[in-house]
């Protein structure tokens, strides 16, 4: 693990990769030259790397959230230590929770991504519980009236009209994960965060690894929110009638 | 392992008390200063745009960039751009903090009661009155909610000060080989015992909201 890096060593910058050009040499906030270089061996992959992390940190996470928020909303007694346990895990800092996986499961992946699917419960959680909560009386009334099961007033019922709450929910999850996910390379150089350090470890910060990265994770991030925003509108078609 | 490493950690927190809260504190002025001036930016703006009832594609459009901006690039961008210092991560913690605040406040205010509205309008009451009294009244166990999150998010991320010398707890969690994992963990104890202590405060602020609205409702 390292130790936090000395910065602003100052001095020429001398990047690590590529022919070094004027704009390299001095270190300009971006260089298309080094972009276009480097694609193919830093950026692409490590872009791949983060959309893998946020997908399955955000599915398993979906999933688990559900269901301790099914149990949260079906026997109330329970959702105020969930809540409570999930914004517990929410405040134990990445950095820490880390290295407190790292005996367990190593310099891995698997450790990057249980942090990950941790925050997603705080955001998810929350957002489910309520969006179940929100179904008006009256129209859990008239499905018990037609004569529909409790399992087929959650499913037909309750989970549609919650699915505003819960696709917003799934929306700030995503945009954070990706976000959060940079932090990852604290740990093992793997998705947008790899570049990311290593630019923020060069003696003087190497601007354009730096601003690339990052700005791809920035991109990737306003992506998932508009693909998100989309799938919200094909999934509750009755909101647009309004 | 785990038992070990657990009485470890307390023998830490014994042994290295006064170091700890002095980085505590650290945390703590540079979570609250930055909650402070994102509550200034967020809390105007999104009321005024909730009591206009427009702005919402600003106000959810500010919240989603907010959120996709990672903090590590925005304080290594200061830094490569201004030098180390205390307020590179206090503007990055700041826009962590602004999406909750802007979020809750708009909506606070845009779903408050228009009957209620309507009637202090018939009254005579100016639209600065209309905010302040009866607005921000209704909406204010909402908006405590979005200052909750948004101070559990600045302060859990704080931490990452230390990458960047920043000070704080982060200083002591960046530095296992001179702190050993027991002094991570105590660390990070205390980055979760001053969030949940101030969401704490902060839901007792809401609950009385809520009480005091209940007269009326």
């Amino acid at each position: 693990m390292s130790a936090p890096w000395v910065l602003g060593g100052g001095g020429p910058v001398i990047p690590k990769f590529g022919t070094p050009n004027q704009c390299l040499k001095n270190n300009g906030w971006f260089c298309p030259g080094w972009v276009r270089d480097h694609w193919s061996d830093i950026l692409q992959p490590a872009l791949i790397q983060h959309i893998e992390l946020t997908v399955i940190a955000v599915g398993i996470g979906f999933v688990a959230s559900f269901v301790l928020a099914f149990v949260g909303f079906r026997f109330r007694v329970f959702d105020l230590p969930l809540g409570a346990a999930t914004d517990f895990l929410y405040t134990i800092p990445s950095i820490a929770l880390f290295q407190l996986l790292v005996p367990f499961t190593g310099l891995t992946v698997t450790t990057i991504e249980i942090a990950l699917i941790s925050y997603t419960l705080f955001v998810l959680y929350r957002n489910i519980v309520t969006g179940l909560r929100g179904v008006p009386a009256e129209v859990l009334e008239s499905a018990r009236g037609m004569g529909l099961t409790r399992r087929q007033t959650f499913w037909r019922v309750e989970v549609p009209l919650a699915m505003p709450a819960i696709l917003a929910g799934v929306r700030v999850a995503t945009v954070s994960t990706i976000s959060i996910a940079t932090v990852g390379a604290f740990l093992i150089y793997y998705g947008l965060g790899g570049p990311i350090f290593d630019a923020l470890g060069q003696p003087d910060i190497f601007r354009t690894e730096l601003v690339a990265a990052g700005g791809l994770a920035i991109l990737l991030a306003l992506t998932a929110d508009a693909l998100i925003a989309l799938l919200q509108r094909v999934l509750t078609p009755w909101n647009r009638i309004r | 392992m785990l038992a070990s490493l657990f009485v470890e950690t307390f023998r830490f927190i014994g042994d290295n008390a006064g170091l700890l809260l002095h980085k505590t504190l650290e945390t703590a002025k540079l979570a609250f200063t930055a909650l402070g001036i994102g509550l200034a930016i967020a809390l105007p703006l999104g009321l005024w745009l909730g009591h206009r009832h427009r702005g919402l594609t600003l106000a959810l459009g500010t919240s989603t960039l907010g959120r996709a901006l990672p903090s590590v690039v925005l304080i290594g961008l200061g830094i490569a751009w201004l030098g180390v210092g205390f307020w590179n991560n206090t503007v990055a913690l700041v826009v962590l903090a602004v999406p909750p605040l802007l979020t809750n406040s708009y909506f606070a205010v845009e779903g408050a009661d228009r009957d209620a509205v309507e009637a202090a309008r018939g009254m005579g009451l100016t639209e600065a009155q209309i905010l302040a009294r009866v607005e921000l009244p209704l909406g204010l166990p909402f908006i405590l909610a979005g200052v909750r999150i948004a101070a559990v998010f600045v302060i859990a991320t704080a931490t990452i000060a230390g990458l960047f010398g920043g000070g704080g707890l982060g200083d002591i969690m960046v530095r296992p080989v001179s702190y050993g994992l027991a002094g991570v963990m105590a660390a990070a104890l205390c980055v979760t015992a001053l969030a949940l202590l101030t969401a704490a405060v902060i839901g007792i602020g809401r609950r009385a909201a809520f009480r005091r609205m209940a007269p009326s409702a």
